[in-house]
């Protein structure tokens, strides 16, 4: 009995976290006349697919393909970047013994706290003076270099849980720290691996703060910058595109969702990853 | 062996590589200059030109925006962190007297909105929804306020793996010595909770502080209306990129970084009072 009344309520509580992500997807398929003479209504009768066939064509004389193919540069190499150069890092701290490895990885995690905008500015000068304004490089370098600290620790966790014995076994065979890497720890982590793939994805897709900074010219646009071209625009003959487009944003994050719920609620749940 | 040593020692740097130029290039070096260019008048074209103290005398004494946009941050943080908590918590608390597939598929559900949330896409909906109270000073706080708390689930998650770590034998102790259900809350749940809650109010009081992308995007990029979301981070962007004002707005982010590290601190000093570890004797 108890147990019917707590998931009723759980069913509640979802309709109502949910109900943004329905008007949303609603919205996208409403007529925009239907739309400005009653905004907040869900399902108003008529659907029309005409709001797809305008955010299609885009927005700011580019199409829809060019921003989703700029986010998908942006997204993928954000994810190369950060799973190479991450568990390179994590594998030294986890395993290798060397001078000043304290005091580095106490460094690496405090600048996982560390306000971006205090490194913002002098960055956004020498990718100015290095003419890479405009260009994907101040988006994807960062990633290259490990910036992301959180990855880092994430995987040097996990690495730590991988038994020792197998990386002794390994030497006695003869490999050394490079091939003990590549044949032992770094197939054994691929969970973690997993994890900073789908986060990365998942944060880079929806970042907008640096694509805001970096992306100046319109066939550079990623998806956030090409719906940030709606944004200005009051006039309510726009929402049909614009909340189209918001839609189609978001499939590849309901995708990764589905496939991956599962690393993503564990890494959540374990690392204490913000979402 | 000492050979041996050494080989090592530059086999563990090689590893490091990326991450330490990262670490220097893009952290360090960059940290040091902007300290520097806080206390200069730079415009990204001519050099920057020493003026001491005078950015941070001018947010402080002849600012009122800047000192307003401190306001409209404060509040913000004061208002979403513990709001989202306690809906994280209270989710958590109902999901964890489900069991199995249901307590997976609710979790999974209520985790979704963390990953949706922080998009342009759902913001723009959010201001869409929103749209009478969006356009009045009064309110358009709280729609962002409302939209952080939406995003309830990745603490939730954390809070519900805690939940889960607490020894039953504890509450059933304490049923056979009559405690209901409030008084298992405050006295057994809320204490062994506390190092999740606190890891979690740091998490988030952090993130509120940078807020971003959510304020942009309703107030329509410029915090309106009348400048009742002009968030912190949303007038530094106004000052260093949208007029170059790279100076006063390096100056902005070193006061930011030390506020968000008092806090932390004062956070974790207050915490030795609350926050209940398990081996303390």
């Amino acid at each position: 009995m108890k147990r019917v009344a707590v998931f009723l309520l759980c069913l509640a509580a979802l309709a109502l976290v949910l109900y943004p992500i329905v008007w949303l997807i609603s919205a996208s398929l409403t007529p925009v006349e239907d739309l400005v003479a009653n905004l907040r209504s869900l399902f108003p009768g008529r659907v029309t697919i005409d709001g797809y066939a305008g955010a299609l064509e885009g927005a700011g004389g580019e199409s829809f393909w060019t921003f989703l193919g700029n986010s998908t540069i942006v997204a993928s190499g954000a994810v190369i970047g950060n799973v190479v150069s991450c568990s390179l890092a994590a594998y030294a701290f986890a395993r290798l013994r060397f001078r000043l490895s304290g005091p580095l990885f106490a460094f690496a995690l405090v600048t996982i706290m560390l306000p971006a905008h205090v490194t913002l500015i002098p960055q956004y000068v020498v990718f100015q003076r290095l003419e890479m304004i405009d260009t994907f490089v101040p988006l994807i370098l960062p990633k290259l270099l490990a910036t992301d600290a959180f990855f880092v620790f994430l995987m040097v966790q996990f690495m730590r849980g991988i038994p020792r014995e197998l990386d002794e076994a390994a030497k006695i065979d003869g490999c050394g720290p490079i091939r003990s890497y590549r044949y032992v720890v770094l197939p054994l982590s691929r969970p973690a691996m997993v994890t900073t793939a789908i986060f990365t994805f998942i944060w880079t897709w929806n970042d907008f703060f640096s694509q805001l900074i970096y992306l100046s010219s319109t066939e550079n646009y990623t998806i956030p910058m090409g719906l940030r071209l709606f944004i200005d625009q009051t006039s309510s003959s726009s929402y049909g595109p614009m909340f189209a487009m918001s839609v189609l944003s978001l499939v590849p994050i309901g995708l990764f969702f589905l496939a991956f719920q599962r690393f993503l609620v564990a890494g959540v749940a374990t690392t204490g990853l913000k979402g | 062996m000492v050979l041996a040593q050494r080989r090592s020692q530059s086999v563990a740097y090689l590893f490091l590589g990326p991450w330490l130029l990262g670490a220097i290039g893009l952290t360090v070096a960059p940290m040091v200059v902007s300290l520097y260019l806080s206390f200069t008048d730079y415009d990204l074209f001519n050099e920057p030109r020493w003026v001491g103290f005078g950015n941070y005398a001018k947010l402080f004494g002849d600012d009122p925006r800047y000192l307003h946009s401190v306001g409209v941050t404060l509040r913000y943080v004061a208002w979403s962190v513990p709001l989202k908590l306690v809906l994280a918590l209270a989710v958590a608390l109902l999901l964890n007297s489900l069991r199995g597939k249901g307590q997976a598929f609710f979790r999974s559900a209520f985790y979704a909105p963390s990953l949706l949330g922080a998009s342009v896409g759902l913001a723009l909906a959010w201001r869409a929804i929103f749209d009478t109270w969006v356009d009045t000073p009064d309110h358009a706080l709280i729609t962002i306020v409302l939209l952080s708390a939406w995003q309830f689930g990745a603490p939730m998650v954390i809070f519900l793996a805690g939940l889960q770590q607490i020894p039953r034998d504890l509450f059933d102790a304490a049923a056979v010595d009559g405690a209901g259900w409030w008084r298992r809350l405050w006295s057994i749940t809320l204490p062994m909770l506390s190092p999740v809650l606190f890891f979690n109010l740091v998490l988030e009081t952090i993130h509120a502080f940078q807020a971003f992308t959510q304020a942009f995007v309703v107030s329509g990029g410029r915090g309106g209306p009348a400048d009742s979301t002009l968030f912190y981070t949303l007038y530094l962007y106004e000052r260093g990129f949208t007029e170059f004002r790279m100076g006063y707005a390096s100056a902005m982010a070193w006061v930011l970084l030390v506020a968000v590290a008092v806090i932390t601190a004062v956070l974790f000093r207050t915490s030795r009072y609350w926050v209940f570890y398990g081996d303390e004797r």
